[in-house]
């Protein structure tokens, strides 16, 4: 499997080095169609290529079905159908990314691109200030401002959160 | 002192003198005067006691010295054991095995201090005492006893510190320490023969003894001991400013310690070491009051440091050369006890990734066998096919012997029932008798560690509704004593456990009505379904037949969760009911749940696993032969009818072609229903390893898990159970 494996050691390590200054937040940045996303990247465990998913049978349209990650059988989730967009279509970017999430366990989500890492510090992180019940804004957290571009900062557990399921 | 490493082996092993003590107390029951019954429970109730002490749990250990008084006093015949006693007994170790599961959740005993049942154990003492001695004098009483015998065995048996060789230093040392007026004492240490963990009690030991002085040399050395590189005794020398008594007292402390002899060392018959090893010869000349020991242990110590495989021999050389009285006593019962077996306690975890590297070795040896499969175009590669087949072969033992080493015999769960039955009589009020067999029967740990509640229900059941009172029974000419039965066998790939009863049996009518009351069913379907139908109604959630809810079953909570437990578990409950004379619960298990044989078969172009275990045959069948009962598709088969289940319907496999003229179909079979399933193709059968979908994806009822095939694709597993 050729994956991109990243550093899966805490911020801690990085604190420790004095590479990471506390307050400066690491962020893989995702992009679904041509809008950018970020993703914490504590919560990143690995990404790969996109595979052949097992569809499961009877669960929700935005779960795509269950991959072999090193010999665990992963769920993968839409982000895009989660989110309401339009149905993934799969390219030669596209990838999965593997999370790890305490909640629920390791889970796998498909992006269109990934474009980079960024380091953000607090002060380029603006907190959402939309807080209406519009599911597509909850999924988000803040908006990162990076070198004149906007990065969404993706809430992960309300991503993962199951809802109408069927 | 850190005692938090201690925890688990303390828990552990507090588990074992609990249901130690439960057994034996129900012999004393039943036959009060037998001594090895006796002497047994004073072990454990000491061994407890000790432990509780030393992990500083000060209530459990108040409780548990309380409790070694009373059967201390019927030890020595003062006490004759009594019903109310041993009710009492038993609240006892309720109580414990509270104090137990609080340290178990929070690794402190919580602080219900039992003060009625401590009160209660000393109206026992005091009762057959008249009231004359005070509790304190009790308890001083047998600790005098047990330490006198030890400071009287000092130099004379066992005390075989007086053997250990100095070297000049430590000689000097000594000296000195005499000469400030320290005491110097020489201890041998007899650690129980039963004893798992001999270096860490060892250990125990030491650290108790370090609190009061310093230990100067040991025999054998420290580092053997760490390496558990002893017998069962070793001797040290320890400078100290305590008194003798309080030391012995320390060492004596720690659970699992048989004995301590000690004594005050005299310089002067101490033997001199020589330059070399040849201690041997040293020792036997100066040491001659305590010859008897000395000339066993200067010879094993170096042989057994070599080769730590002999040491089973020696231990048999040194055991009558210590003739302690008290030794002897407390032999007997064990005597007549089966060898204990060598047993290594191993972190279950450790066992699942051993079992995960086998099971990803499995899948290693499919993709192989695929492999071949594939590329196999002429017969030139015979070799390699050798090789497969022998690195089959591999696995397929690998993987015996480790799932073995998961297996547990379920005799750890049913072991206390006997003592819940009891509790049952006398609550009840009925007169019942548990019979059982085949709890050496293995099965998965976790599945037996699930299987108990399940077990309880039914025999509570069985005890509560399925025996008569004692009138009925007389009434119905049976014995007055009712029957129930715990067996367990294998069958296969599959253990079964039965609990059963010569009671009433099931009343199909009084279910009928029940049913028809609560509404579950309707008139119509009343008349249509079958006995066995009406029984199994007994499983659906919030029903039950009791008349009026007792504490021990009745509250309509008790059969559906035996069976989700007994399903969750890849296993099925049945029963088996006559009128009058008794009912049959069977509980069928598969013996492990890691890893299966499984068919693999074709739908559209997906790829499902049917476990083999649940499939009856495999039928070509013509659209021709499909017939149709109530719009629904069935086949007679050899004049059974089974009912259809088109497996692209039902998992919404997108359709791609019609339907062809031929239809495979695998007949699947769940108790005594059948089902068939249509699939496109077969692909063969297969060693699959069980994956689970993990807690995210678990809607789906017909999917019981996933396995990963030879080619790393991942396949889903059909739970046939969930479709009939």
């Amino acid at each position: 499997m050729d994956a991109l494996k990243l550093g899966t050691g805490s911020t801690l390590d990085y604190e420790e080095d004095g590479y990471v200054s506390p307050n400066i937040t690491q962020f893989i940045v995702v992009k679904f169609g041509e809008e950018q996303y970020g993703i914490d990247i504590k919560y990143v465990d690995n990404i790969i290529r996109m595979q052949r998913i097992t569809r499961v049978p009877k669960v929700a349209p935005y779960i795509k079905g269950v991959i072999n990650v090193r010999g665990e059988v992963l769920p993968v989730m839409s982000v895009r159908l989660k989110m309401d967009l339009e149905e993934d279509v799969e390219t030669k970017s596209t990838r999965i990314i593997i999370l790890k999430l305490e909640q629920h366990g390791n889970i796998g989500i498909v992006v269109d691109e990934v474009k980079e890492v960024v380091n953000l510090e607090d002060s380029q992180i603006e907190n959402a200030y939309n807080r209406t019940k519009d599911d597509k804004l909850s999924f988000i957290y803040g908006i990162g401002k990076y070198e004149g571009g906007l990065i969404s900062l993706l809430n992960l557990n309300a991503v993962a959160l199951e809802k109408d399921m069927m | 002192m850190d005692v938090s490493q201690y925890l688990e082996i303390f828990i552990d092993e507090t588990k074992e003198h609990l249901q130690n003590l439960n057994t034996q107390i129900l012999n004393l029951e039943q036959d009060s005067e037998n001594q090895d019954t006796i002497n047994e429970i004073f072990r454990a109730a000491h061994s407890l006691k000790g432990m509780a002490g030393t992990m500083g749990y000060k209530r459990m250990q108040t409780l548990t010295h309380d409790m070694e008084n009373v059967f201390s006093e019927v030890r020595n015949g003062n006490i004759k054991v009594k019903a109310n006693m041993i009710d009492i007994l038993f609240q006892c170790l309720d109580a414990l095995e509270e104090y137990l599961d609080t340290i178990q959740s929070s690794a402190d005993e919580g602080t219900n201090d039992n003060e009625p049942l401590i009160k209660a154990l000393n109206q026992i003492l005091n009762g057959e005492d008249g009231g004359e001695a005070p509790k304190q004098e009790e308890s001083a009483a047998p600790a005098e006893k047990e330490s006198a015998p030890a400071a009287a065995g000092a130099g004379e048996d066992g005390a075989k510190w007086t053997s250990i060789a100095l070297g000049e230093s430590e000689t000097m040392v000594l000296g000195q320490a005499l000469e400030q007026g320290r005491k110097v004492y020489g201890l041998t240490v007899y650690v129980e023969e039963s004893c798992i963990l001999k270096a860490a009690r060892a250990f125990l030991v030491f650290k108790a003894v370090e609190e009061l002085g310093e230990v100067l040399v040991s025999n054998p050395p420290v580092q053997e001991i760490e390496d558990e590189k002893f017998d069962f005794d070793f001797s040290i020398i320890v400078i100290t400013d305590s008194p003798l008594d309080k030391v012995i007292n320390a060492a004596q402390s720690v659970s699992e310690i048989h004995r301590v002899v000690g004594g005050v060392l005299n310089l002067d018959e101490v033997p001199e070491k020589e330059e070399e090893t040849g201690a041997a010869e040293v020792t036997e000349t100066p040491a001659a009051e305590s010859a008897a020991a000395a000339d066993t242990k200067p010879q094993q110590e170096p042989e057994s440091a070599k080769k730590p495989a002999q040491t089973p021999a020696p231990v048999k050389e040194s055991a009558p050369a210590a003739p302690a009285p008290a030794a002897k006593q407390e032999k007997k019962p064990a005597a007549g006890k089966p060898v204990v077996n060598r047993t290594v306690r191993v972190d279950i975890e450790k066992l699942d990734s051993l079992m995960n590297l086998v099971s990803e070795l499995i899948i290693a040896k499919n993709s192989l066998v695929a492999a071949t499969g594939s590329a196999d175009s002429g017969a030139g590669d015979n070799s390699f096919n050798e090789e497969i087949e022998y690195l089959e072969s591999i696995t397929t033992n690998l993987h015996e012997s480790v799932m073995k080493v998961r297996m547990v015999p379920i005799e750890s769960v049913v072991q206390k029932f006997p003592r819940m039955i009891r509790d049952l009589q006398k609550k009840l009020d009925k007169k019942m008798e548990l019979y059982l067999s085949g709890e050496e029967t293995e099965l998965d740990r976790t599945v037996v560690d699930e299987i108990g509640d399940p077990l309880m229900h039914l025999l509570r059941n069985a005890a509560d509704h399925g025996l008569e009172s004692a009138e009925k029974r007389l009434e119905r000419g049976k014995p007055e004593v009712g029957t129930i039965r715990l067996d367990a066998y294998q069958d296969g790939n599959n253990v079964i456990i039965e609990v059963s009863d010569d009671g009433g049996g099931i009343d199909i009518e009084a279910v009928k009505q029940k049913a028809l009351e609560r509404g579950v069913i309707t008139e119509d379907q009343a008349w249509n379904m079958s006995d066995k139908d009406i029984v199994n109604l007994l499983f659906l959630p919030s029903f039950s037949t009791a008349k009026k809810v007792t504490d021990v079953s009745g509250r309509g909570v008790g059969l559906d969760v035996v069976k989700s437990k007994i399903e969750s578990l890849s296993g099925e409950v049945d029963v088996k009911t006559k009128l009058g004379e008794g009912s049959t619960w069977s509980i069928r298990l598969p013996l492990t749940l890691a890893i299966i044989q499984a068919l693999m078969v074709i739908v559209g172009d997906e790829k499902y696993a049917i476990a083999l275990g649940s499939i009856e045959t495999i039928e070509n069948i013509t659209k021709d032969d499909i017939e149709y009962v109530q719009a629904e598709e069935v086949i007679n088969l050899r004049g059974t009818v089974i009912p259809l289940i088109r497996l692209d319907d039902m998992l919404d496999v997108p359709k791609e072609k019609g339907d062809d003229e031929n239809l495979v179909v695998v007949i699947v079979r769940k108790g005594e229903k059948q089902a068939g399933l249509v699939v496109d193709e077969l692909i063969g059968q297969q060693e699959i390893v069980i994956k689970s979908l993990g807690k995210y994806i678990n809607k789906c009822k017909f999917i019981s898990g996933a396995t990963i095939l030879g080619d790393g694709e991942v396949a889903l597993i059909l739970d046939a159970n969930a479709m009939i």
